[in-house]
């Protein structure tokens, strides 16, 4: 186990690599389902009306 | 078709001439930038030699971005534009008489204005010659990319921020065969290979750029 | 140009809204579970690498993420064209969703590639090297896109100046490709030790092709969700819409 997780000597290397890339993996889905689920509270509150665009942004508290 | 060229090349030409220091700009502007480059650098002429051939080309295509905004400007915000669009002239026509024209005024004197600086820093004078005309056949290129950003952010209140973000990472393949055509000169080895490439894109440009910058600037008169 | 039939249905935004919906999961769940393959396959089961030692594993995430950037503008600027072509608005909403993605995977190519390269060439960043510079001007290709699109105030607009750049965008991009390795060739630098071809055997790229698939279908979920939430945009004021939120209270 332990040699796994120093990989050779390359663990400062390998590691880092590792975590980035799921944090930016992660971040991705997290910001894409957020502007969904705001889009979704926006379309909501604006009711229909005839621009919705131009209503004033509502934040999640 | 030829006529139509001829006249508004005739007629974007003697406009420039008129406003001919808004196309001097950008050539003060580049003098002054690779007069600044020996300034920051550690005085030496080795390293200037070395590094040379891209301050010049940097240069001149900063500077370009100058002159750029302007290429399509006018015309649109004084309506011409869309005078010309109704127009039964074709347009793709006009646009390649526009592009011509920003290149004469624009392309033209950093032809004849880059070897000059090229001797100040110690370019040997064999290199001169292959500097021209590597520019001759950069600058065409550089004249279409430039019009497909004016096109693009010519609906735009202030477009001027933005069009080097989208001008200039297009331009990386004319910088790489410009400054090696450049430096291959400098060295006395055979220049044809670059030289070609250059051309091959000026032809790309050229043939396939104006299709875009007249689509762009219909969507802009929209 | 006409279109076939079953296209039409690709430009009504309730249908596609339903079906990136309901195919989000599914999509998702196999990337999560090809990449969770991968890595362990990648991380576990591939023998180190007889030059590289261990270090060449960063290679399972490097090389799908530099895939999926290229691949991602592709996709871009062909959903861009579409739109400007047959005026779909649903294809501009998908170039729309695609170039954050798109930006990010780059990012994390030349971010994983950076760190793979101080064990490798002993530096973190390497000008010389074609790769590296390609991805970069891919992410700037990226970032110029975006900043358009953000300079329009009017969606519409937007959708069709920033589809141009995008086809441009797209022409160059092997252009520049080819470029950077002829620029490249000429600058013989002493410093890099490119290892010519490390021979890759099969259980070291089995985890690479299962990685690259993963990657693959984690994008397509990203741009479904993404896709979503951009229909919900441009659809406002519709009924259907209305409907939905009306349904589904937050």
């Amino acid at each position: 186990m332990m040699s796994f997780l120093q990989m050779g000597g390359y663990a400062a290397y390998v590691w880092p690599a590792y975590g980035i890339t799921l944090l930016v993996l992660v971040l991705n889905v997290w910001s894409a389902r957020r502007s969904h689920r705001r889009k979704l509270d926006r379309a909501r509150l604006s009711d229909g009306r005839e621009d919705a665009s131009k209503q004033p942004t509502v934040r999640r508290l | 078709m030829l006529d139509v060229f001829l006249t508004i090349l005739n007629r974007d030409l003697k406009l420039a001439y008129r406003r001919w220091s808004e196309f001097a700009n950008p050539l003060l502007f580049f003098v002054i930038v690779t007069s600044l480059f020996p300034l920051a650098l550690s005085p030496g002429q080795a390293l200037l030699q070395t590094i040379g051939t891209g301050v010049l080309w940097v240069g001149a295509l900063l500077s370009s971005l100058l002159a750029l905004e302007g290429l399509f400007r006018g015309d649109f915000d004084d309506g011409s534009m869309e005078q010309i669009l109704l127009s039964p002239a074709p347009f793709g026509i006009v646009v390649i008489a526009k592009i011509a024209a920003h290149w004469v005024v624009s392309g033209i004197p950093l032809i004849v204005l880059v070897p000059v600086v090229a001797l100040s820093f110690q370019l040997p004078t064999e290199a001169l010659a292959t500097l021209a005309a590597a520019l001759l056949l950069a600058t065409p290129t550089l004249s279409v990319l430039s019009a497909i950003g004016a096109a693009l952010t010519v609906s735009l209140k202030s477009g001027g921020s933005i069009i080097g973000l989208l001008v200039l990472p297009l331009c990386s393949p004319m910088l790489i065969f410009g400054t090696r055509a450049t430096d291959l000169a400098a060295n006395g080895e055979p220049v044809a290979a670059p030289l070609y490439l250059l051309a091959a894109l000026a032809v790309f440009a050229v043939s396939l750029g104006p299709l875009a910058v007249a689509a762009a600037l219909r969507v802009g008169l929209e | 140009m006409k279109l076939p039939r079953w296209f039409h249905r690709f430009g009504s935004p309730p249908w596609v809204y339903g079906l990136a919906g309901a195919l989000g999961p599914w999509i998702g769940g196999i990337a999560i579970v090809l990449i969770a393959a991968g890595t362990f396959g990648g991380l576990v089961l591939a023998p180190p690498d007889y030059l590289q030692g261990d270090s060449f594993r960063i290679i399972y995430i490097h090389v799908p993420s530099a895939y999926v950037s290229m691949m991602a503008y592709v996709i871009l600027a062909v959903a861009a064209a579409i739109g400007f072509i047959w005026r779909l608005k649903l294809a501009h909403a998908a170039a729309v969703s695609i170039a954050p993605i798109g930006a990010s995977f780059t990012f994390l190519a030349l971010a994983t590639g950076a760190i793979w390269g101080k064990p490798t060439w002993g530096t973190f960043w390497q000008w010389t090297d074609p790769r590296i510079m390609f991805e970069l001007l891919l992410l700037f290709l990226y970032l110029g896109y975006m900043a358009l699109r953000a300079a329009f105030e009017d969606r519409d607009k937007a959708d069709r100046v920033s589809a141009i750049l995008g086809v441009v965008g797209v022409v160059n991009v092997p252009i520049i490709h080819y470029s950077v390795i002829w620029w490249n060739s000429l600058h013989q630098g002493p410093t890099i030790s490119r290892l010519d071809g490390p021979t890759i055997t099969t259980d070291m790229l089995v985890p690479l092709l299962v990685m690259i698939l993963g990657f693959t279908f984690f994008f397509f979920w990203l741009l479904l969700s993404r896709l979503q939430g951009e229909i919900v945009e441009r659809e406002q004021a519709t009924r259907w819409l209305r409907e939905l939120v009306e349904e589904s209270p937050g």
